[in-house]
């Protein structure tokens, strides 16, 4: 009896050791072979100052016409505030922003999909708007706790063909799949959304309910039945390598720099050119309009080649 | 039995030690970050810092005279450059030995270092920092002498250095820039001060402390000849007050610092009190505010001034808000009118006459005004 639990023991500590000495012998290996993985975990740019003072006024308009965005913004009751808040902000700089909800509220208008699970709320959501899409070609999926600049989202994109997959964002790798964190924001292009429609019909590789014990969360799920189209996650980033896509706040942002970089906080922190924050109250988030679209210093211009008008039914930008 | 019993025991426990650990990590997610590449912008290290300090800034004299202009990547700062030339600003600050690593520290940092000249007043000299030490104790009640002896210590050694003198707080946040669009419509020579004006008490109103105010060079000028004649002295502690009456005695006007639209420039508050905030009725700001009180957006111009009661990091998230974080190709609601005075730099010249003729023309000018009112002074 004694030696038959011992040795279970023994076998149980060296099964365990074993798995874990394998694990993270994959992971350096991985890490050794990352300067190779690289090149296919692609970092996506904005176009150049250079290259958009070399196009044309037709060239200009065309991209200003393709860069177009549809925002889905998936709102649930619980998160009313923060729906609010969207829907009285950001949201009105997107060419085209609707909310989708678990269950209607009394408050605020949205496309009710009467549906709890998040996949599959996600996945009516990605149909409808592609259903809806009109000449639109580029969309971001993104919760109420997000705040986006859009006219930078654009700014990323600007030069990108959206008849091409693109999957866009924040990465993150889990194993071997890289995906795009849902909490900072994803762009997807009209191609990327067209294969989704298609991996959605089939149930094996894409199933609308897991089977598994566990729920894998949507941004993952997200990713693998993109990766089984070809589409791979990109991470989206400034000339200088700075990350576009944040699920921090600002304020918390600013004070991770503080501790990092005292010499040098702003320019250590985030890009100038920042298209998400996450985690920000609704007070927080007037401050930041206020912050990007109108309080600046006199007297220094940015010629951008492209002009964004301000949208017609707001006060605060 | 025994033996084959317990090495298949072993086999057991080897298989669900292995399943168990392989749940277990792939549950924590053994996630990594592929987007974490170390971006190529290195971490500025302090001596890399003091190097370019050294570059921008001359320590002199207990000050810091700006060399260079501050200078965005992708920006086009002609305009700005040519204020710069034009409108030149002292900014003192005031702070104390205490404050120097807590707050007057991210003041150097940030904006203070769009001022011409930086002088940072304590009540210890401090040659380092650098900070000037006046002949004061700290305390609420030195605040008043502080601020004399201040201004008559800037008139002293910066007086022909500078052409606006502003005050603030170390917990104070300045948009210099901001403030030479609005001082371009005026002569330094006009005897003026501008902050966010209070009604009570002074009939002509007076500037509010914290947010800060700026006094033109005849207004410094008739200041410190108010105090040698005994016009205005050491009234009381509170400094913004005393000042205002003061300033009303010796004929310097309360001006308004509004923009084109009406809407205030210097705030007393942080922007999200401004923006958000309903102050309850009971509150003393309803009462002390000259121009009416708007609460929400149209609060605050888009060419803001200042803000009061700024700590640390909110320094560093409003210096990221206004220089830098920014929306592509938006055109801005508000479109500010360029002062007049760079329309005349500006203009094309009449008579084949170059522009730097203009701008002699203009210093001479200057120069006239500075002497008739000097003769104007040792009258009174």
């Amino acid at each position: 009896m004694m030696s038959e639990g011992s040795s279970f023991m023994k076998g149980l500590i060296l099964g365990g050791i074993f798995c874990l000495v394998m694990s993270f012998f994959e992971t350096f290996n991985s890490g050794t072979h990352s300067e190779g993985h690289e090149h296919l975990h692609h970092h996506l740019k904005p176009v150049s100052k250079d290259e958009l003072q070399k196009l044309s006024e037709s060239q200009m308009s065309d991209w200003t016409l393709q860069v177009r965005v549809y925002c889905l913004i998936m709102v649930t009751p619980k998160l009313l505030v923060h729906w609010a808040t969207a829907n009285d902000t950001w949201s009105k700089h997107c060419d085209k922003s609707v909310f989708y909800t678990s269950e209607s509220s009394k408050a605020l208008e949205a496309i009710d999909l009467q549906e709890q699970d998040e996949w599959a709320r996600l996945r009516k959501a990605i149909k409808h708007a592609y259903e809806n899409a009109g000449d639109l070609r580029w969309f971001f999926v993104a919760r109420p706790t997000t705040y986006a600049i859009i006219e930078n989202l654009k700014y990323l994109v600007l030069d990108k063909d959206p008849s091409q997959p693109f999957y866009i964002g924040h990465t993150e790798k889990s194993g071997e799949l890289d995906y795009v964190e849902y909490d900072s924001g994803i762009v997807l292009s009209y191609e990327a959304m067209r294969r989704l429609i298609e991996i959605f019909k089939d149930e094996d590789r894409c199933p609308e309910r897991g089977h598994a014990l566990w729920k894998t969360p949507e941004e993952k799920q997200l990713a693998t039945c993109l990766k089984y189209t070809g589409v791979f996650a990109e991470n989206g980033e400034d000339a200088q390598g700075k990350g576009l896509f944040n699920k921090k706040s600002v304020s918390s942002l600013i004070s991770d720099s503080m501790g990092q970089n005292p010499a040098d906080v702003v320019e250590a922190c985030c890009s100038d050119m920042a298209i998400t924050f996450g985690g920000m109250s609704p007070s927080q988030i007037q401050v930041l309009m206020y912050g990007v679209y109108r309080l600046r210093p006199y007297g220094h211009d940015f010629h951008d080649s492209l002009t964004f008008l301000p949208p017609n039914d707001s006060d605060n930008d | 039995m025994k033996a084959l019993g317990a090495r298949s025991a072993f086999y057991v426990g080897l298989v669900v030690g292995t399943c168990t650990m392989y749940v277990l990590l792939r549950q924590v997610g053994f996630t990594r970050n592929v987007g974490s590449v170390e971006p190529e912008a290195h971490k500025k290290s302090m001596l890399e810092m003091v190097e370019e300090e050294n570059k921008n800034w001359k320590k002199e004299r207990l000050a810091l005279f700006n060399l260079n202009h501050p200078h965005h990547t992708g920006e086009d700062g002609t305009l700005a450059d040519a204020l710069y030339k034009h409108v030149r600003i002292l900014c003192w600050v005031m702070t104390g030995p205490n404050n120097l690593e807590k707050k007057a520290r991210h003041v150097k940092a940030t904006w203070s270092r769009h001022c011409n000249i930086v002088v940072f007043i304590s009540s210890v000299d401090d040659p380092d920092f650098p900070t000037v030490g006046l002949n004061t104790k700290e305390g609420r009640d030195q605040l008043y002498w502080k601020t004399i002896r201040a201004f008559h210590y800037v008139m002293d050694k910066h007086g022909d250095e500078a052409d606006w003198f502003l005050k603030a707080d170390d917990d104070t946040y300045v948009v210099v820039d901001n403030l030479r669009w609005i001082l371009a419509s005026h002569s330094p020579e006009d005897p003026v001060y501008f902050g966010r004006r209070f009604k009570p008490y002074v009939k002509q109103g007076y500037m509010s402390g914290g947010a800060g105010y700026v006094l033109s060079k005849e207004a410094l000028r008739r200041f410190v000849v108010g105090f040698r004649t005994k016009v205005c002295t050491h009234t009381s502690s509170v400094e913004d007050l005393a000042l205002g009456q003061c300033m009303e005695k010796i004929g310097v006007v309360a001006g308004d610092s509004r923009d084109t639209l009406e809407r205030e420039t210097f705030h007393p508050f942080v922007p999200e009190s401004h923006l958000t905030g309903t102050f309850p009725k009971t509150f003393w700001y309803w009462n002390y505010c000259y121009y009416p009180i708007v609460q929400g957006p149209q609060c605050c111009s888009d060419l803001a001034v200042s803000f009061h009661y700024v700590d640390a990091s909110h320094m560093y998230l409003l210096e990221y808000y206004t220089y830098h974080l920014r929306a592509f190709g938006y055109k801005y609601r508000y479109q500010p009118p360029e002062p007049s005075v760079i329309q005349d730099l500006n203009a094309p010249a009449p008579d084949k006459v170059e522009i730097g003729d203009i701008e002699e023309k203009l210093g001479a000018e200057e120069q006239e005004g500075e002497k008739k009112s000097l003769e104007q002074n040792e009258k009174l």
